[in-house]
């Protein structure tokens, strides 16, 4: 199935893949070919897309994800290659979420932000 | 009647204008190509987005519980202007239809009672609507250091404008920018961006929706208003960039013309000079 990371600023993945792992707000999934059309929110989590030869991973912030039986098309404000996401970029991130979460009424959402990302910095840390 | 000197420094000084002009005139070509591709390369996200909403907006429509960012506060009082214009010069009429379209709509709000706000994005906007609507005046966004936009310059914009939404200081938002048609054509536009109007809904497959739909919406609507302020600021970018091309186009040309005629006023000049001296020469001669 087709697969489309596209960004405010510019495509950023177009591929064919076998599945795609998505980090959705209630839980993560996986979408294959013939899933059913859904609208997927996102959380800040790592989005794995695999073809046969391999798997593309990207961290996103937030944004969501089209499911369709052919295609998913993922909305992001930001994605990055997991291979770029250094300690010190996914620390950049952690200081804006919690200057974020220091301002945001909906404290909640921001805290559970601020959790999802130290979660990847964690696991991407563990390789 | 300039001497022979006064005329050869005016088309020297007019040749360099040229110069100025022609290079002024291919940086802005540059500039030009790669503000398209940038807009270009935005489209998808942006079709996408307000296809999603549309879609989203139709089915939870403008009821009670639907979310103020669609709904809108319930008044139609204070009107925010934001004017998006250019920070430097020399581009022809961009700036000043942008600015005519926005007094045009300050003028009608104001006639119907209604309260105006003006926001500007870029020093050009920022004088010439701080002269004639100062007191409206409330603050300004400043992209000077900016060589490219970003995403996060949009998102800077939009955060403001929806906080001052949510704190009542605004009831509709309105984005004013060139919409890019060609190097010789862009068209003023006025966007309303709060309460979100969505053109165009699609009401194709039924989708599953995790969370649910409110709860999705609510997270988008500010990400649409962000989204549109980016669209903007790169339509007006290569809006700009195009506008300044034709000018300087323009401006070339003019250039030239006025070499040729200074050339020919400077020829005939010395011509005239050659054939006084003959004739003085000769009559000396024939006074003999």
């Amino acid at each position: 199935m087709q697969v489309d990371i596209v960004t405010p600023e510019r495509r950023l993945l177009s591929m064919a893949a076998n599945e795609i792992q998505i980090p959705g707000a209630e839980g993560d999934l996986t979408a294959m070919a013939g899933h059913a059309p859904a609208m997927i929110g996102l959380r800040p989590g790592i989005l794995r897309a695999k073809d046969g030869s391999g798997e593309k991973a990207y961290v996103v912030t937030g944004g969501f994800a089209e499911v369709s039986a052919t295609s998913v098309t993922i909305l992001a404000e930001m994605a990055i290659p997991v291979e770029e996401a250094t300690p010190a970029v996914l620390d950049k991130l952690l200081s804006d979420a919690s200057e974020a979460a220091a301002v945001n009424p909906s404290k909640d959402a921001a805290d559970k932000a601020f959790a999802d990302l130290a979660a990847i910095k964690a696991a991407l840390s563990g390789h | 009647m300039p001497s022979l000197k006064d005329l050869k420094n005016r088309i020297g000084s007019v040749k360099n204008t040229r110069k100025i002009t022609k290079a002024m005139q291919m940086v802005a070509a540059a500039k030009l190509r790669r503000a398209q591709d940038s807009a270009e390369a935005a489209r998808p996200y942006a079709d996408r987005m307000n296809a999603v909403m549309g879609a989203l907006a139709a089915s939870v429509g403008t009821g009670d519980g639907a979310p103020k960012l669609l709904a809108g506060s319930g008044a139609d009082k204070v009107h925010l202007l934001v004017v998006m214009t250019s920070e430097r010069g020399l581009c022809g009429g961009f700036n000043t239809t942008i600015v005519r379209l926005a007094r045009a709509k300050v003028a009608e709000l104001l006639a119907a009672g209604k309260t105006v706000k003006i926001l500007t994005v870029g020093k050009k906007g920022r004088e010439q609507m701080k002269r004639d609507y100062g007191q409206y005046y409330v603050g300004h966004v400043d992209l000077t250091a900016v060589k490219r936009v970003g995403y996060a310059d949009a998102l800077g914009i939009a955060r403001d404008v929806i906080a001052r939404f949510e704190h009542g200081e605004a009831d509709v938002v309105t984005l004013f920018y060139n919409r890019f048609q060609s190097v010789i054509s862009q068209i003023p536009t006025a966007q309303q961006v709060i309460p979100a109007v969505f053109e165009g809904a699609e009401t194709t497959a039924s989708y599953d929706y995790e969370p649910g739909e409110e709860a999705i919406l609510a997270d988008l609507l500010p990400r649409n208003v962000a989204t549109q302020v980016f669209t903007a600021l790169l339509e007006n970018a290569a809006s700009e960039q195009g506008a300044r091309m034709s000018a300087m186009d323009n401006a070339t040309r003019n250039a030239g013309d006025m070499i040729n005629k200074l050339t020919v006023v400077y020829n005939r000049s010395r011509q005239a000079a050659i054939t006084k001296e003959l004739i003085e020469i000769i009559s000396g001669a024939e006074a003999l």
